[in-house]
Order: structure tokens, then C-alpha cells, then sequence
């Protein structure tokens, strides 16, 4: 029944046993022993040239597929390495599993080479993390991780294995249950709350329906494009949130807030129903709270009873899961309908009218010049080419508010991008661990000059397995968003926002083996991207685009969410 | 005013960095801090009092939560509670003092634990203020050295314990061949 396995091949099992088919990561002194044991193993290790991209990769893995994401480090440098990967993981619910490597245990606590205190670090960049100091707690610590990276408010966990457990010798008995009292996940909301919630909805003049990445997180896409229709409201999706509505359907706006859309944001001031679905009222969405979304009664669905509250007061709280939430409220909502439904259509036809208004006062339309390619002109071709369905991997910047204002997305899932925490080398290695995960999928990876340049390394590993990344380089010459901030609040004074050199792409693309190419000239762009997008392998389009555009519009910091900035040097403040 | 939150979790390795880590993160100063081990030692009571904002206290409690060894974090703040402090003290005196000492040690209830040519050494234990009381007394009697315990409390209300039931593990596709109760290794 039972055989003698090493910790290493016990951890091994264990993976198998979570349907862990790729693994992103970079292996070390400790971690031999386990690597050792990769060696003739069925599970995919995808060999990434630094330890915070194999945490972006595996977190590219996880939002393409809503399956957890493992990347594995060894002790010290790996370890520290993997932590921008785990707060971003954090900040944005996504289920990733770190292993790292701990130098044996008669040493720790010693300064032993390549020693660091990874349980320690973690604490606070991870949801839960566990230091697995004898081989009888491994398998229960790493399926304990799995549950509980992916339950609840997804997010990631770390389990730090010595060396001395890789290379322990026992008997290997599945775990077959585990059980974690404290760990509490709320599923259900409440029956009595989500009817509440239906009679509010049909009350409501102005519905306005704010869904964000618990829509994506708990699958609930399908839940909420049946809500939106039983009650007709304008819907927002959040830049976490993108694709959870598809954006070509007519209830669709935008994303909402600092760089939303008018239409957004004057529909959550003016609103007299806020929905929010899964959403944490980010600042970068609320802008100022006190003036934010003044004349609303919210809703507020969450999985993370901490949520409720923490920035907004809800008049109408529920905690669960937005799928089963949704379901069980749109039926209620569907039952209602023929008695209620009737009693403010008025109203709520009105309050598209004024939603529509704003959506022609001010669209989201890209911007054209026949003199140089003008970012948005960029995201508009790439849009055109995905036709909603393309996976776009950001990075973090100005490239990433103009990709999210311009590019549709019809699915979830396709949008990937750091959100809550801004990670800037995001992009490239999270549309590797996507491309791995999807491999017949078109996988754009938009960066700015900047961000691209901090993940560069990749470059070898999508050369190395041959992955069919279209590499999208915005490059303005300049850090854009710190720039722009500069020049709006800073009077101009750009300082370390200049990027001067850029390699030549087509040198640089050919140095690892595969094409790339330089487009500066607006005519070129559409062919140019086609090239890329026919080419069967990786292709690097470095796009030279005017230097100075702004993003636009733009809640300046601190400022309530109808007070946008329009355009350059005309700011416009919009009273009620 | 200061908060005082009671948690019950799991006696593990790293339970206790958790909750404050939690708070040292927002920046709270811990003002004392109480943890042993309760009747069933595989948990742990831990008492915390903490100078939180008033607006900020529910949101602290909800964190707790939801840390994965903590079965339950509540505010005993303004809910029906008994707190205590324990302060074991010595105490100089002079001979001539001795006995106002006592006197005073006996009416703040105070036990003798040891007793030599130099002093006392006294516990005594009761609300913070009161003790505070009572080492300002002794204090005026000659040089003292405190050590204070920090605040434990228990709650006058039976709270419900809610807790999460054991789950299979694996991916949601598993196969159904049986396997032997709850893994064990013998290494």
C-alpha cells in the first residue's frame, strides 16, 4: 500500500494530486534534492531566468485559467526574490502556491549560506504561509496551501520546505482530508439579505451596477450578464474586473474611476443604487470617498466579510460568493419583476438617457495622427486584431490605462494585469505563464519601454520554449505615467522619467533568435502588428509613439470622481 | 480609549506573528499582550490590548478573522466582560516601614511571597487603574521593581463558536479509490 519516497517525491505526489500539470521556477542549493526528483517526473517545470517572474508567471497561469499558479524558489535570494510576486498576487486575489527552499533545519537560525527567514518575510506578502519543519507535515501543509490559496478571497500561499525534508526517506500515505477550524469561507449569502437586496434593485430609479474581480475570481460572468439584463442597469467593470460583462454588450461603459470614463464616473455620482459585486472601493476607483458616489444606497456582495465597510458603508451588506450570491438574487429578481419591474421604468429609462448623454458628450474614442502613432492609435489596431478575444498581458503605466479604456474584452480571463499593486516587469512573464496555459490562444504582452526593460531576462525563456508571444513595446521614451504626473503636478520638471536608450528591437528579438521589428510611422502600424500576429513564434514590435500624450481622463489624486481632467491644459470640473 | 480583544487560535509556530503583525502593519502600538495555552492545548487564548482608532476597531476584529489559526477574534471593549492584571512587585523598606507596608499591601489585597531584610516581594493582582494605584503607594515606601503581566480577560457573554469542518483534499476531480484514513508518515 504504502512505499519509502523522499520528502521530494512526496511533495511531488502531492502536486499531482492538486492537478499541478506546469510549474515556473528557478532552482538552488536546497532545492536540489526536489529538482533532482523533477527529473524524471511527468510535471512541467518551466525554467524562468529570475525568481519573481516564475511568481508572475505562475499568477499569468492563474488569472488565464482560475486554477491555481505554482512557481517554486530556493532559500535567501530566491525566496526574497519571489515576494514582489506574492504581494501582487495578494493585492489582486489570485491562487498562487510559492515552495521555496530552507536550508536544513540543524542550520537554520545559524546565518547559514543563503539563509534567510522566508517564513518571516512572507507573513505579511501572503494570505497564509507554513514552514514544514518535519517530512510528516508536508503533505498536509502543501494541500492545506492549495485549499487555501484557492477558496474563499483567493490569494497566495508559501510552504517553506528545508533541505533535510527534501531528502528525509517514509512511508507515503495520501492525505485525504484536511481540516483548518479558524479557516473561515463564506459561500452562501444570506437568504433574507439577497431578497432585500432584489427589492432595493426594483426600487432603485438610478441602478448602477459596479463589478469588479470577484465577478472573475468566482466565475460568475454568466450571473452577472443575466443580472444586468433582468435590470437593464449601466454596468462598470474595474481594470481587475475587465471582461467579467463582455464590453460589446450595450449595458457595458467602461472601467470606472482615476482614468474611467465620463459615462463611469458621472454614473456613480449621479446613481441612486450602487451595486457593487466583488469589488473593495479602491481609491484609484472612489477618488475622493467622502464625495463619492454621494446620492447612493449600496449593495455591496463580497466573499471577504472585511471588505463590508472598510472603505464604504453599505446600506445593504452581503457576504458570499458572487456566483451563488447572483444566482439565487437574479432569480428572486426575475420573480419580482412582473409586479415591481413596472413601477420605476420611467425613472430608469430617464436615467439612460442621461447615461447615454454622457457616453456621447465624452467617449472613450482613440486618437489618430498621419505625423507619428499616437497611443491610443496603438491599443485601437491591437483591439481590432483580438476582436475581443486576444489575452493582453499589461504592464503597468500609461500603456496599461490606455489598454484597458480601448481594448475590448468579450471573456474573462483575457484581461491580465497588476491592479492593486502596480508591478511594474509584470506583463512579459505573466503572458508566459498564460501562453503556457493556453497554448493555442493569441497572447499579446503590452509593456511600456520602461517595464519591458525590467523583465527583459524572459525574452530567453519564451525564445527557449518557443512560445508564441505577440511582445508589444509602447515605447514614448519616457517613464509615461510618472512623466505625465510630473508635468501636470510637478510643473513640468521631469526628473529620472527619461529613457534615452532603447535597444534596437530587431538586434535585440534577433539576438535570441526571433524576429522584432522598430514602427514609428502611423501607416506602417496595422501591417506591422499583423506581421506579428502571423509570425508563428514569439515577435517583438517595438512602437515608437508620441512622447507626450497624456491619459485622459484623469481624476487628479485626491479628487471626487466627477472632477475629471478632460484633456490637456483645459481642466474641466463638473458640478451636478 | 484602549481596545481590548480577545482570540482564541491554534497553539502553533507563527500564530502569534500573525495577529501582531497585523497590527503592526497599521501602525498600532500593543500596550500589553497576554497569550497561554487554554484546557485543550492544541489552542491558545490570547488577550491584546491595543490603542486602535474607534472607527478602525470592527475592521482590526475582521482581519483577525480572518488569519487562518485564529478559530475567534472578538472586542471586548464595550461588551460584558471581567479584566485582570497580575503585578508581582519587591519592594524596599526600612524596618520602620515594614508594617505600614503590610498594612498597605493588605488593603489592596495584596499577597507577601517572599519576605527578607531588605523588603517584600508582593502579587497582587486587579484592574490596570488599580494597580497602578498600588504601585504608586509602594512606591512611596522606598525603591520598587514591577513586573506587570498585562491584561487577561474573559467575556460574561457565551459567544458561539463557529468552525469549519474538515474538507477532502485534491483537485475537484478526484477519483474515488479509498484510502487509508487521515494520512500518517513513519519516517
Amino acid at each position: 500500500m504504502s512505499n519509502l519516497m523522499s520528502g521530494s517525491k512526496i511533495l511531488l505526489e502531492c502536486l499531482a494530486r492538486e492537478g499541478v500539470d506546469t510549474m515556473f521556477g528557478y532552482p538552488g542549493g536546497v532545492t536540489l534534492p526536489f529538482y533532482d526528483a523533477m527529473y524524471d517526473h511527468p510535471l512541467r517545470h518551466v525554467l524562468v531566468r529570475h525568481e519573481e517572474n516564475a511568481a508572475f508567471a505562475a499568477q499569468g497561469y492563474a488569472r488565464s485559467t482560475g486554477r491555481v499558479g505554482v512557481c517554486c524558489a530556493t532559500s535567501g535570494p530566491g525566496a526574497t526574490n519571489l515576494t514582489t510576486g506574492l504581494v501582487d498576487a495578494m493585492m489582486d486575489s489570485i491562487p498562487i502556491v510559492a515552495l521555496t527552499g530552507q536550508v536544513s533545519t540543524k542550520l537554520m537560525g545559524s546565518d547559514a549560506f543563503q539563509e534567510a527567514d522566508t517564513f518571516g518575510i512572507t507573513r505579511a506578502c501572503t494570505k497564509h504561509n507554513f514552514l514544514v519543519k518535519t517530512l510528516a507535515d508536508l503533505p498536509q501543509a502543501v494541500h492545506e496551501a492549495f485549499y487555501i490559496a484557492s477558496t474563499g478571497r483567493p490569494g497566495p500561499v508559501l510552504v517553506d520546505v528545508p533541505k533535510d525534508v527534501f531528502q528525509a526517506q517514509a512511508h507515503y500515505v495520501p492525505v485525504t482530508t484536511i481540516h483548518l477550524p479558524g479557516y473561515k469561507v463564506h459561500t452562501d449569502g444570506h437568504a433574507g439579505q439577497i431578497r432585500r437586496a432584489a427589492h432595493m434593485m426594483w426600487e432603485a430609479k438610478r441602478p448602477f451596477i459596479y463589478a469588479g474581480g470577484g465577478i472573475i475570481a468566482s466565475n460568475a460572468s454568466g450571473e452577472l450578464k443575466e443580472l444586468v439584463e433582468i435590470l437593464d442597469a449601466p454596468t462598470v467593470c474595474t481594470l481587475m474586473g475587465l471582461g467579467a460583462l463582455p464590453a460589446d454588450h450595450p449595458n457595458f461603459i467602461s472601467l470606472p474611476g482615476m482614468h474611467g470614463s465620463y459615462a463611469a464616473n458621472m454614473g456613480m455620482t449621479e446613481a441612486d443604487l450602487l451595486i457593487a459585486l466583488g469589488v473593495r472601493f479602491d481609491d484609484r476607483v472612489t477618488g475622493r470617498l467622502a464625495a463619492f458616489a454621494p446620492h447612493a444606497k449600496v449593495i455591496h456582495v463580497d466573499i471577504d466579510a472585511a471588505e463590508i465597510g472598510k472603505n464604504r458603508a453599505a446600506d445593504l451588506p452581503i457576504v458570499g460568493d458572487a456566483k451563488r450570491v447572483l444566482s439565487k438574487l437574479n432569480k428572486i429578481l426575475a420573480e419580482l419583476a412582473p409586479a415591481h419591474a413596472a413601477i420605476n421604468a420611467d425613472g430608469r429609462k430617464a436615467w439612460w438617457g442621461q447615461v447615454r448623454g454622457w457616453q456621447e458628450e465624452h467617449p472613450l474614442a482613440p486618437e489618430f495622427s498621419t505625423s507619428e502613432i499616437k497611443p491610443q492609435h496603438l491599443m485601437a489596431e491591437i483591439d481590432r486584431i483580438s476582436g475581443g478575444k486576444a489575452i493582453v498581458c499589461s504592464d503597468v503605466g500609461q500603456h496599461q490605462m490606455w489598454a484597458a479604456q480601448l481594448i475590448r474584452f468579450n471573456q474573462p480571463r483575457l484581461w491580465i494585469n497588476s491592479g492593486g499593486l502596480g508591478s511594474m516587469g509584470f506583463g512579459l512573464p505573466a503572458a508566459l505563464g498564460a501562453q503556457f496555459a493556453n497554448p493555442g490562444k493569441l497572447v499579446f504582452s503590452i509593456g511600456g519601454d520602461g517595464g519591458f526593460q525590467m523583465s527583459i531576462p524572459e525574452l530567453s525563456t519564451i525564445a527557449s520554449y518557443g512560445l508564441p508571444i505577440k511582445i508589444i513595446v509602447m515605447n514614448n521614451g519616457y517613464l509615461g505615467m510618472v512623466r505625465q504626473w510630473q508635468e501636470l503636478f510637478y510643473n513640468n520638471r521631469l526628473s529620472s522619467v527619461t529613457l534615452d536608450c532603447f535597444p534596437d528591437a530587431e538586434k535585440l528579438a534577433g539576438a535570441y533568435g526571433f524576429p522584432g521589428r522598430t514602427v514609428e510611422n502611423p501607416a506602417d502600424l496595422a501591417s506591422a502588428l499583423q506581421t506579428a500576429v502571423n509570425e508563428p513564434g514569439p515577435y517583438l514590435l517595438n512602437v515608437k509613439v508620441s512622447p507626450f500624450e497624456n491619459v485622459y481622463p484623469m481624476v487628479p489624486a485626491g479628487g471626487a470622481i466627477n472632477e475629471m481632467v478632460l484633456c490637456d491644459a483645459k481642466p474641466v470640473a463638473v458640478a451636478q | 480609549m484602549l481596545q481590548v480583544i480577545s482570540l482564541l487560535l491554534e497553539n502553533k509556530p507563527g500564530a502569534l506573528m500573525r495577529v501582531t503583525g497585523l497590527l503592526g502593519a497599521r501602525g498600532y502600538n500593543i500596550e500589553s499582550l497576554t497569550v497561554a495555552r487554554t484546557t485543550d492545548s492544541a489552542l491558545s487564548r490570547m488577550t491584546i490590548v491595543v490603542d486602535v482608532d474607534p472607527p478602525l476597531r470592527k475592521q482590526v476584529i475582521k482581519q483577525m478573522n480572518k488569519l487562518v489559526n485564529v478559530l475567534q477574534a472578538s472586542d471586548l471593549t464595550e461588551s460584558p466582560s471581567v479584566a485582570r492584571e497580575l503585578v508581582l512587585m519587591r519592594v524596599r523598606s526600612t524596618m520602620e516601614a515594614r508594617a505600614s507596608v503590610l498594612k498597605e499591601a493588605e488593603i489592596f489585597g495584596a499577597r507577601v511571597i517572599d519576605s527578607s531584610m531588605e523588603g517584600f516581594a508582593l502579587e497582587a493582582t486587579g484592574d490596570s487603574e488599580k494597580l497602578d494605584e498600588f504601585i504608586d503607594v509602594m512606591r512611596s515606601y522606598g525603591e520598587i521593581e514591577v513586573t506587570r503581566s498585562g491584561t487577561v480577560a474573559v467575556t460574561l457573554e457565551p459567544r458561539k463558536l463557529r468552525l469549519s469542518s474538515p474538507v477532502p483534499t485534491g483537485a475537484p476531480k478526484t477519483t474515488n479509490t479509498p484510502t487509508p484514513a487521515n494520512g500518517v508518515i513513519n519516517a
